[in-house]
């Protein structure tokens, strides 16, 4: 328990320079004013709208007074939305998260039976196969994979949408797309512990008992390879963001990736702040809950 | 007694960038109903292979090229994977030298026992945790209800081999074969395990094949004692022939370099030179090169094991002469 307090007080520095370098970013990327009032403006207008909006006071003040407000919840108004900023990002997160979820879920059940599989079968032919196709799988660019699945799948076979969020049948593209570039980084990462674990005198062990390979493979040798399984997830989370960002995109999915691209190119920054200060405190969220996660599986880890 | 266990002509090999290097090599050697048979011998003279070899366990790039396991007269070697996992853990079970890293760590020794038991025997779930609890009880560790439920790493060397024993045990088997089971614990703690495998393999009747490189751990367990060396039968002998007319010369200088008082010693080292690795064994008697009694002969032939009394064999050119004078 103090182990979470620990943690969590831990994180209050990190979304400080978080909220700092969003805020600067803003900054440095020029005065909204203009895009915010009509073309025709008067420079009087323009004055006085920076006075309302603050933006006439120095760098340092003006960031105290977005820390303060972030902190409320207040990131501003959405110009484009006419809306509370935050409201509109919270509204999205429930479908990148389920975006996400998807993805992990697509590629813990590519990478565990590819994983094992290349690792008991390791130096065949099989296994070579298997670590071919992951690098190609994680060389491959999410937008040129999300295209092609729609090519094949959508478009010539018509088995499944093109885009959009609604059935279970609209998450499996984007699923994949988001998950295979992960999917490929956890087959090769599980290959690697499994022929390390098999080769441990508990497995020996486990043999003289007279066991026989599935249980040892998924019993006594999984559960020791999950935790590197876990923390690539874990710090995968980031990665997925960034994919999602482009997946999203590519299939209309109506998440935050979609959401802070729209927002980056009609330059309405409160959402953009909202976004990325979101994406970063889910993003610490669950490397706590990761971090957590290792002491059920491996129960000689201990948070002292 | 009936024999339990047959060795015949067991060759092992590993198969390296050098190519074949017998780890085991023409080793025969059997066990009677009851008995305690212990090999040894230095590091690296093919004991644990030996074991290994028993129930199929020797690691890749081994294996068994020649030679037969006759246990209760059936051929290990020759059973099929289902036939051999029935007797692993169930007739023949296994104790290994390191406890900590024999056990399993993600998973509590509870577990570990039970899954031996609901393997092999028709007991699931509550009456399966009630017979390690009692095992648990039976191998001397304390509030066994608690430790049901520890991981491996929580518990002492000495309680993690009592976990190893329990699980051995857990089955019944008839055969144990424990590879160096005190190496790895403290002298007290060694003479605690050795005197509870004693005590428990006399109430079951169990036979034990023990190996160690210790001469203590084989005064204080074995009837009958085979000594290896580099990959081969040196010497077998009853434990009182061993210690009061061993016959090789390496077995001699074993004896000499083990300190009387016992548990002093930790490994045999005071014979001079080391064993030799597989890939560099010397042609003829594999031990010539260590040897003060090395003539000609030893250099050019291996010497075969001469039967120089009932239960005494030796693998040295001095017996041949005794041999072939009585035939005469
Ligand atoms: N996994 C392995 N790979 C290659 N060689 C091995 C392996 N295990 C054992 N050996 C070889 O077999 C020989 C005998 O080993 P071992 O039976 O473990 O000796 P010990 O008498 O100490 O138990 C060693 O010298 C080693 O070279
Ligand atoms: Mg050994």
């Amino acid at each position: 328990m103090t182990y979470i307090i620990r943690r969590l007080f831990q994180v209050i520095p990190v979304l400080i320079i978080v909220s700092f370098l969003v805020f600067l970013f803003v900054y440095l990327s020029g005065d909204p004013v203009a895009l915010m009032l009509p073309e025709d403006a008067s420079q009087a207008e323009i004055e006085n709208m920076r006075k309302v909006l603050g933006l006439d006071k120095p760098f340092i003040v003006q960031y105290g007074i977005f820390l303060l407000n972030a902190v409320n919840g207040d990131f501003g108004q959405s110009f484009i939305y006419k809306q509370e900023a935050l409201g509109i990002v919270l509204e999205r997160l429930p479908a990148t998260f389920e975006l996400m979820i998807a993805s992990i879920i697509v590629s813990t059940i590519i990478a565990i039976p590819l994983g094992v599989w290349s690792a008991i079968r390791r130096n065949t032919f099989v296994d070579l196969f298997i670590s071919s196709s992951s690098i190609l799988g994680k060389a491959m660019p999410n937008f040129w994979l999300g295209m092609m699945l729609v090519l094949l799948f959508s478009v010539t076979l018509q088995l499944l949408p093109v885009s959009g969020k609604g059935t279970i049948y609209h998450l499996i593209l984007p699923a994949i797309t988001a998950g295979t570039a992960m999917a490929a980084q956890l087959t090769r990462m599980l290959r690697s512990h499994m022929i390390e674990v098999l080769s441990q005198d508990y497995i020996r062990t486990a043999r003289s008992k007279g066991l026989g390979s599935f249980v040892i493979i998924f019993k006594h040798a999984l559960r020791n390879s999950m935790l590197p399984v876990i923390t690539i997830i874990a710090l995968q989370i980031s990665t997925l963001v960034g994919g999602a960002l482009i997946t999203e995109t590519v299939f209309s999915w109506p998440g935050l990736g979609q959401l802070i691209i729209q927002a980056i190119h009609a330059r309405d920054m409160a959402v953009v702040q909202a976004c990325v200060l979101v994406i970063a405190v889910f993003v610490i969220v669950v490397n706590l809950l990761a971090d957590l996660l290792y002491r059920v599986v491996d129960p000689r880890i201990k948070y002292n | 007694m009936s024999k339990l266990l047959q060795i015949n002509n067991l060759k092992t090999v590993f198969y390296t960038e050098e190519g074949q290097v017998p780890s085991v090599d023409n080793v025969s050697l059997d066990i009677k109903k009851g008995e305690t048979v212990a090999i040894v011998g230095e590091s690296g003279s093919g004991k644990s292979v030996t074991a290994l070899s028993i129930l199929g366990l020797v690691p890749s790039p081994g294996r068994v090229v020649t030679g037969e396991i006759l246990y209760e007269g059936k051929d290990l070697l020759k059973m099929t994977d289902k036939e051999i996992k029935k007797i692993r853990g169930n007739e023949i079970s296994m104790i290994f030298q390191e406890p900590l890293s024999a056990l399993n760590p993600v998973l509590t020794v509870g577990k570990q026992i039970q899954e031996s038991i609901e393997l092999h025997q028709k007991k699931k779930g509550k009456r399966a945790k009630e017979k390690v609890i009692q095992l648990l009880n039976r191998v001397g560790i304390p509030r066994p209800e608690k430790v049901y439920y520890s991981y491996p790493h929580t518990l002492s060397g000495g309680m993690r081999q009592r976990v190893m024993i329990a699980m051995a045990l857990s089955c019944r088997p008839k055969l144990i074969i424990a590879d160096e089971p005190t190496t790895a614990l403290d002298v007290t703690t060694q003479a605690q395990i050795l005197n509870l495998m004693k005590s428990l393999s006399e109430e079951e009747g169990t036979t034990i094949l023990i190996i160690t490189h210790d001469l203590g751990v084989v005064a204080e367990m074995a009837d009958r004692v085979v000594v290896m060396y580099a990959g081969q039968v040196v010497e077998q002998s009853t434990v009182y022939d061993l210690f009061e007319k061993p016959e090789h010369p390496y077995t001699k200088g074993l004896l000499d370099c083990t300190p009387k008082i016992h548990g002093e010693s930790e490994e045999l080292l005071a014979i001079e030179g080391t064993v030799p690795t597989i890939q560099n064994r010397p042609t003829g008697c594999k031990f010539h090169p260590r040897c003060k009694f090395t003539h000609e002969k030893c250099k050019e032939k291996d010497p075969e094991l001469f039967t120089i009394k009932e239960k005494q064999k030796v693998r040295c050119y001095l017996h041949e002469k005794v041999i072939e004078e009585r035939l005469k």
